[in-house]
């Protein structure tokens, strides 16, 4: 049996659990197993329904006090004990911050090899899978020895999509928990913006050393806002303080997936291309012709970033009036 | 506070990465090395808390002797200690990484346990996200990854991690281990005083055994590219309307 992990934020799945039984339903007809899913924390009939659109036989959940919030090492400890009970022969988490956190947590506690961010697993005697390395720049081929083979799939690598429908039985698993596992539970949580967030804008404008400076990010939020966009940049520009951390894109930044990336003054190092690889359609703006950006770009533009940004910004105002 | 640091050599690519004839490494020949962003925020951020609260700060990093280099560049901005776990140079598995790592942690503690061991939150290269949560398993201490924020209160720690939108925010009691991400501040560059010091750096060296995991290395490989033309819309401002005309084809306009 393959056991998917269904990741829910307070009661609501979320798409990377979607990803992971989109994903675990190919592999589990690999293995010529049924696939079954943990539900940790919630116990609603509208997800137990949803995975069974996804193919899921039978949700196994599991509610608690100490689960009223997402905790690493609690739903860990779950996981852990499902493995012990259940004896699934592998078990599968999408790779996002949380799936890729609750699977080594059960591993420790397993004392059992995990996989992290598979893009393709062979089951067998010994598994084969291929995982990706220095964030996708990189695939590496592993053979896996397990009892147990414990898996996450790298975020993104299947689109999501029901198939195999089930009416699936919800299943509800005793856990054993008690205060100690409660020590690193959320305990407070605060939104700072809501509405366009720069994992999901449709737009993005982004900048790198070649903006020059602080202020010279000023253009590039105009035509982020003309677009109903977000700003983006590169290392470099964090690193040189010119924008906050949280608006850099790349391996150690965030990952984007917009209608159209607009890379400006950005030399595109690996570490940021695989940032940017997901959007749909990327135009860069360069002064180098060679430059890495620019080579991988779909449409660019080789001239100085300051003339062009705002004459795009024009063009657009004109447009509209 | 007493903080140990775990950090990583890796070889710093820059728009492609090559892999070694036998498919096992990847070919750093003419590459620089460094750590993993994350990593190089954990150094700072230790050295934050020091300034701040007293105490010292150790580096720790398992691999080949070279990786001396990524100890004293955390000397020369402000850490205390190096240790160097030494291997053969071969890619070690996660579970016999932080098997090694927890071994020699509780050599260096002797019974008196850092207050805080910070990693990143997964190395630059292999990207296993897990030897922080198997070390804090077996030293039996609470982990959180994902930490942008680090606030000691008394006994407490309170950790700060990232969500799309926000952050959420967790209450460690000491003592603690933290998997920290890139943007916890801003690393500061070494002084020359910081340089001349990190030279003098006296550096630790344990040995301690530990079995390979299950997971074992088969070959390295880059991933198919698609090669797409670039279709160069203009050598000036007078692109914007070829630029918007793209944008109205796209529907985003
Ligand atoms: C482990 C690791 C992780 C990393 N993670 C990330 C990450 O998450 N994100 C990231 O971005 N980087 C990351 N990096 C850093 C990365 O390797 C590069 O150093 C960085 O992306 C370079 O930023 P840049 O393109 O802005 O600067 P540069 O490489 O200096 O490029 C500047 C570009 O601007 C162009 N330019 C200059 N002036 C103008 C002008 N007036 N008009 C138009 N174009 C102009 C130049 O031709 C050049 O192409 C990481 C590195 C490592 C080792
Ligand atoms: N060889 C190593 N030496 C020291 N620390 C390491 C080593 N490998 C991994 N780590 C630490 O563990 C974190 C997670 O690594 P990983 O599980 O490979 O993603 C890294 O960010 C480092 O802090």
């Amino acid at each position: 049996m393959l056991l998917v992990v269904l990741e829910h934020d307070r009661g609501e799945l979320v798409e990377a659990a979607r990803e992971a039984l989109t994903f675990g339903r190919t592999l589990a007809a690999k293995m010529g197993d049924d696939l079954e899913a943990a539900l940790i924390g919630a116990d609603d009939d509208s997800l137990v329904a949803e995975a069974g659109a996804y193919g899921a036989s039978t949700v196994h959940t599991c509610t608690h006090e100490v689960l009223s919030d997402y905790g690493p090492d609690a739903h860990g400890a779950v996981l852990a004990q499902m493995v012990e009970a259940l004896a699934p022969d592998a078990v599968l988490a999408c790779g996002s911050d949380r799936g890729n956190e609750v699977m080594a947590h059960a591993a420790a506690r397993l004392d059992a090899p995990f996989v992290a961010n598979c893009t393709d697993v062979t089951p067998g005697e010994s598994w084969s899978v291929t995982r990706v390395q220095w964030g996708g720049s990189l695939l590496e081929d592993a053979a896996l020895e397990a009892d147990v083979a414990l898996l996450s799939c790298g975020l993104h690598t299947v689109a999501a999509e029901p198939g195999d429908e089930q009416d699936a039985d919800a299943e509800s698993f005793d856990a054993d928990l008690d205060e100690s596992h409660a020590i690193t539970v959320v305990r407070d949580r605060v939104v700072q913006e809501a509405g366009v967030t720069l994992p999901t804008a449709p737009v993005v404008v982004g900048g790198g050393r070649g903006v020059g400076s602080e202020d010279g990010f000023a253009p590039l939020e105009e035509l982020a806002e003309l677009l109903g966009g977000r700003v983006g940049c590169s290392r470099a520009v964090t690193n040189l303080g010119w924008r906050p951390h949280a608006d850099q894109v790349g391996q150690t930044g965030t990952r984007i997936a917009p209608e159209i990336y607009i890379a400006s003054g950005i030399s595109g190092a690996i570490q940021h291309w695989v940032g940017a690889m997901a959007s749909k359609h990327i135009l860069a703006i360069n002064t180098d012709r060679e430059a890495n950006m620019v080579v991988k770009a779909d449409w660019a533009v080789i001239a100085d970033l300051h003339e062009v940004v705002p004459a795009i910004a024009e063009e657009i105002k004109r447009r509209r009036s | 506070m007493k903080i140990l640091c775990c950090v990583k050599r890796v070889p710093a690519p820059g728009a492609k990465i090559n892999v070694t004839a036998d498919g096992m490494d990847v070919d750093a020949a003419h590459l620089g090395f460094t750590t993993s962003p994350h990593e190089e925020c954990g150094v700072e951020g230790a050295i934050q808390l020091k300034e701040e609260h007293g105490g010292e700060v150790t580096v720790l990093t398992l691999g080949p002797g070279e990786a001396e280099e990524q100890l004293r560049y955390a000397a020369s901005v402000g850490a205390d200690h190096g240790v160097l776990i030494p291997t053969d140079g071969s890619a070690y598995d996660p579970q016999r990484t932080a098997a090694a790592i927890a071994a020699a942690v509780t050599e260096l503690e002797a019974g008196e346990p850092f207050d805080l061991i910070i990693f990143g939150n997964e190395s630059a290269d292999a990207g296993g996200f897990q030897v922080g949560i198997r070390v804090a398993h077996a030293l039996g201490r609470p982990i959180v990854q994902g930490i942008k924020g680090i606030e000691p209160d008394g006994d407490i720690i309170r950790a700060r991690r990232e969500i799309d939108g926000g952050f959420e925010v967790y209450e460690l009691p000491r003592p603690a281990v933290l998997g920290v991400k890139e943007g916890l501040n801003l690393p500061r560059y070494p002084t020359m005083k910081g340089r001349l010091a990190s030279k003098k750096l006296e550096i630790r060296s344990l040995d301690v055994e530990a079995d390979a995991g299950g997971q074992q290395r088969v070959r390295l490989h880059r991933p198919e590219e698609q090669v797409s033309e670039t279709v160069i819309l203009g050598e000036g401002p007078e692109a914007a309307v070829a630029v918007v005309d793209v944008l109205a084809e796209l529907g985003v306009l």
